[in-house]
């Protein structure tokens, strides 16, 4: 048994209603418990902000394009090396470091949970490998369905049981956790060179739409009662004027899921331009956010962009495609057999740039503008809009006004034509930041019942204790001690052990994987319909029973139970 | 244990790049004793098996092998690389993910190089991507969708046999009503091969012309054929018109290269070129490329070292941070300069594939090689460990050539241990005497 006792600190627990108490915390054996006894190891937070681990609801981190962003890039990998140094392994990279290094950076900023945005079903093993090597977090992994043919065949059927068990029976045999939705449709179509420019145009071949496939994946995924959402990323990324076609997006579900919301969008800056072209391209947050605030059952993240180089990465290979034709610079593509593509391009974001900076003002905008902080969370949609380092710079950002202004004279002019930026004086609070970066977070992917994100008893001792003491500062002010106390935490805990201190990794504890496991009835068994299985004996290149990611590859597997209503 | 006539399925054969994972292996006696599906080279890997296997780690003592056993074995690694100034660990392509995962760690424990057969393989092509990126799909995206596909330097019928019937030519496709009668195949070559036999347009260029004529495939592309001479490499204008047609007419392509084109004249910028005229071609529709991996597993080693040192192969941890230049930090290169006073070679035969000088230095100094066979590499090394063979009576992880992850399956019980399991007592133990120093 080992017991640990946090004193003096400032906590602030949004999902528990305690908004900045001066309190203790307990811990024994890596949960949180009412009380330890006199004698147990002491840690004093002084009064400073004290959080339950930071989660990220969208990140990449782990698996195939992730490390092939690492494979093409040594130009990255030598901007950001360390050495060897007690517990921790040498790094490299910088936009895409290593996992270690990615590991070490997340832990260091108080991060204990991480979900991986993007996993190819195919390709999991690849996924579940890196994990094992990201050993300072829990890890998810959204599993992508966005061109799965036999989602595909339940789409066209109109058969919402028969895809709840096509992506019953997938999350299951890959060890993944929830539904991924990349420009849906459009992958498949990029398997033939094509893409589509309204979520009402058919898929080619396929005699579905994008809206069909969308509206279909979210009833199945409530028919199986999935922690999270369907986790979408709207079609037309990244194009001027594709604010209507998230507009649109956001209309098609309505609210299902008392617990949750009914769909997450995920960076949603890069879906909400107005314009027509890259000349006129303009902010439509207002528009966005205006829905949002009206739709109780959708929850966005931020992909909020900041100013240096990066890497973009996404299964939106068409996407990554036009934005080669515009930057010429290295493409890669990776498509998916019978299941979704892929794309690599490093970009260079810049304050000299009008489309780079009204990006940055969107991103922000949105954040500002959804009322409810539990209906946005802060993300980079790392490292697409920037490597998660920048994280605390965009706290800074969202909690002074004095900041946001400095920054806004800095970047192109035409920003504060064609944004709202300028005109919002709202500043966050640490609560809300703290709901934005774990309470929410945690709410929005369906595990606060595995103890994340809050510190009620029995839950996971996942903690972070940043520098700062929030009744003697004012953030408004102070931001450069808001920022430098976000970017590197006194103590982070996981599991109520010290795993980090004062930015240098002291230890690892065995990282788990949650994945969801849905039990089925006999009649949502997709191994009993002869189209399902053809699919492995014809057009796949790997066989069924290949195909199956097994228990080696999730040891500290964590499986959450689901299934349809009997 | 096995009786007679058992049968396993869907055994994932360890040879090639192809990773074939509809194998049939037949046992009897617990011995194989016939194997289905599997090409002819995969086929010898499994039957020729049991009758090639070292009995157990052998050591040079002056002109003498002596058995010895493996706790003898493994000491003499660990003192050997524990000593060693600037120990290479090479090879990794035939064992799996979790072990080359130990290699890479290992490096960097002991400031040492790691580096894979990609150095005298796709090293070049890596170079090419990280200058230009890669784009490529997985075998499966071919199969179901490629009505024209080009082999340029490569003959997969004799070096990968199963790549047509599997994933190319002859495979099934979706999109196609008769694949086989609906694609056509391009072959780009110096010579005749097999391969060029069965091709609806041969390209014969001159040896080393591989850059000039993806140059004038990429101007007549980009509708600059007025540049083009009348001949170039060998190869008249008039065809290469015809072949840069038949390519922005295909509605999927896929160009799968080989080592002929890496391994001649202008190596990796021939890569690139190949790359750039893929990258022209997706303007007019859809093409991919791919290169055709060797060994069962070399991708994975590209893998594997990638996430752990930011690097695909040729890493350097003698200054503690992982340092990467192919040419300096790879195999040959080192050996060449006579730097390495220690050698590990794991999965590889470099004794069959190096140059001379590179093996010299090799028998000069202590050479532990892993390998469950006595190769040319045996005749230079001072240790040889056995261990079991990955797909037959190991399993791991191995990388498909294009990326797609399989777990090889055990299904014979030989005794032998693993390399995963002997790397991971090496690495143990040199970390521990490190502790202790």
């Amino acid at each position: 048994m080992s017991e640990l006792l946090i004193k003096n600190a400032y906590v602030i627990d949004p999902l528990q209603g305690i908004h900045g108490d001066i309190m203790d915390i307990s811990i024994r054996d890596g949960r949180i418990v009412d009380k330890v006894s006199g004698s147990c190891e002491v840690i004093d937070a002084a009064g400073n902000l004290t959080l339950p681990g930071g989660i990220d609801s969208h990140t990449h981190v782990c698996g195939t394009k992730v490390n092939f962003g690492r494979y093409m890039s040594p130009e990255d990998m030598r901007a950001g090396r360390t050495p060897r140094r007690g517990a921790m392994y040498p790094t490299s990279g910088y936009t895409v470091p290593t996992t270690y290094g990615n590991s070490y950076r997340y832990s260091k900023m108080g991060y204990t949970t991480l979900l991986e945005g993007a996993m190819a079903p195919m390709e999991a093993r690849h996924t579940h490998e890196e994990f094992a090597a990201t050993p300072m977090q829990d890890m998810l992994a959204n599993t992508l369905f966005d061109g799965n043919w036999s989602l595909f065949e339940a789409v066209g059927d109109k058969d919402i049981r028969q895809a709840a068990a096509v992506i019953g029976w997938t999350l299951a045999a890959v060890k993944g956790f929830g539904i991924k939705l990349t420009n849906p449709g459009g992958t498949e179509a990029w398997g033939f060179g094509e893409d589509l420019a309204s979520i009402d145009e058919e898929v080619p071949n396929w005699d579905i739409t994008p809206r069909e496939i969308i509206d279909t994946t979210i009833r199945a995924c409530e028919l199986l009662h999935l922690p999270h959402s369907v986790h979408l990323h709207c079609n037309n990324l990244g194009m001027p004027g594709n604010y209507r076609t998230t507009l649109e997006t956001l209309d098609i579900p309505g609210d299902m899921n008392p617990d949750r919301q009914t769909l997450y969008l995920t960076h949603v800056q890069f879906h909400s331009y107005g314009g027509n072209t890259w000349g006129d391209i303009k902010s439509e947050a207002e528009k966005i956010s205006d829905s949002i605030n009206n739709k109780p059952q959708v929850v966005i993240d931020m992909g909020q962009v900041m100013f240096g180089r990066t890497m973009t990465m996404t299964a939106d290979g068409p996407m990554e495609f036009r934005l080669y034709t515009l930057h010429h610079n290295k493409w890669s593509n990776h498509d998916v057999e019978l299941e979704t593509g892929s794309g690599i391009i490093p970009v260079y974001y810049s304050r000299k740039s009008s489309v780079n900076s009204i990006m940055w003002a969107i991103g922000l905008e949105l954040a500002l503008l959804v009322k409810n902080p539990w209906q946005c969370m802060l993300t980079t949609d790392n490292p697409n809009g920037a490597p998660f380092v920048k994280y605390p710079e965009i706290i800074g950002l969202l909690m002074s006004n004095k900041y946001r202004s400095k920054e806004l004279s800095q970047v192109h002019k035409l920003t504060t034509d064609r944004t709202s930026l300028g005109s919002i004086d709202r500043e966050l609070s640490f609560e809300e930041i703290a709901v934005m970066t774990r309470a929410g977070q945690a709410k929005a992917l369906g595990i606060i019942n595995q103890g994340k994100g809050h510190f009620r008893e029995d839950a996971l001792a996942d903690i972070a204790i940043y520098p700062v003491k929030p009744d003697q500062t004012d953030p408004s002010l102070q931001y450069e001690e808001v920022i430098g106390a976000f970017q590197q935490t006194l103590y982070t805990l996981k599991d109520g052990v010290v795993v980090s201190r004062d930015g240098e990794v002291i230890t690892g504890v065995a990282n788990r994987t949650f994945w969801s496991k849905a039990n089925l009835p006999e009649d949502m068994d997709v191994l009993k319909s002869p189209r399902f299985v053809e699919k492995f004996s014809r057009f796949y290149s790997v066989d069924l029973e290949n195909y199956l990611v097994q228990d080696e590859y999730v040891q500290r597997g964590v499986a959450m139970n689901t299934g349809v209503n009997s | 244990m096995f009786h007679i006539e058992d049968k396993v399925r869907h055994i994932v054969c360890p040879y090639c790049g192809c990773l074939c994972d509809d194998i049939l292996v037949e046992l009897t006696d617990g011995r194989i004793s016939g194997v289905e599906n599997a090409c002819t080279l995969g086929a010898h890997k499994f039957l020729d098996d049991a009758d090639n296997r070292l009995k157990g780690p052998i050591m040079r003592k002056g002109d003498q092998w002596v058995d010895i056993s493996y706790e003898e074995a493994i000491a003499y690694a660990v003192q050997t690389l524990s000593e060693a100034d600037r120990p290479l660990l090479y090879g990794w392509s035939g064992c799996v993910t979790e072990t080359q995962a130990i290699g890479a760690h290992l490096a960097e424990l002991i400031g040492g190089v790691v580096d894979s057969t990609t150095s005298v393989c796709h090293g070049p092509s890596i170079l090419a991507i990280q200058e230009v990126g890669h784009p490529g799909c997985t075998l499966g995206q071919v199969k179901n969708r490629a009505d024209t596909i080009i082999y340029w330097g490569s003959n997969p019928i004799e070096a990968h046999p199963r790549h047509l019937s599997r994933y190319t030519n002859y495979a099934d496709a979706y999109f196609l009503h008769n694949a086989f009668r609906e694609r056509k195949v391009i072959v780009f070559d110096v010579r005749k091969t097999a391969t060029s036999e069965i091709a609806s347009e041969f390209v014969q260029l001159e040896q080393g012309g591989d850059y000039h004529v993806l140059s004038a495939l990429r101007a007549i592309v980009r509708g600059r054929e007025d540049v083009v001479p009348d001949m170039v490499a060998g190869v008249p204008k008039s065809q290469l018109i015809r072949v840069a047609e038949m390519c922005k007419k295909a509605k999927f392509g896929a160009l799968f290269f080989g080592v002929g084109v890496t391994m001649t004249g202008g190596k990796y910028k021939n890569i690139r070129n190949a790359i750039e005229f893929v990258d022209e071609l997706n303007r007019h529709t859809k093409w991919t490329i791919s290169p055709m991996r060797g060994h069962s597993n070399v991708y994975g080693s590209n893998e594997v070292f990638t996430w752990i040192t930011g690097y695909p192969y040729a890493v350097d941890y003698a200054r503690g941070i992982a340092f990467y230049n192919p040419g300096e930090t790879t195999a040959v290169d080192i050996l060449a300069r006579k730097e390495a006073d220690a050698a590990l070679i794991m999965a590889s035969d470099p004794g069959a594939h190096f140059p001379r000088t590179c093996c010299e230095h090799l028998a000069k100094i202590p050479t532990i090689l892993f390998d469950p066979y006595p190769s040319a590499t045996t005749h230079l090394c001072t240790v040889q460990i056995p261990c079991a063979v990955n797909g037959i009576d190991a399993a791991g992880t191995a990388y498909r050539m294009d990326g797609i992850p399989i777990r090889t399956r055990k299904f014979l019980e030989t005794g032998y241990p693993t390399d995963t399991s002997l790397m991971h007592e090496i690495y143990e133990q040199i970390r521990e005497r490190k502790e202790h120093v």
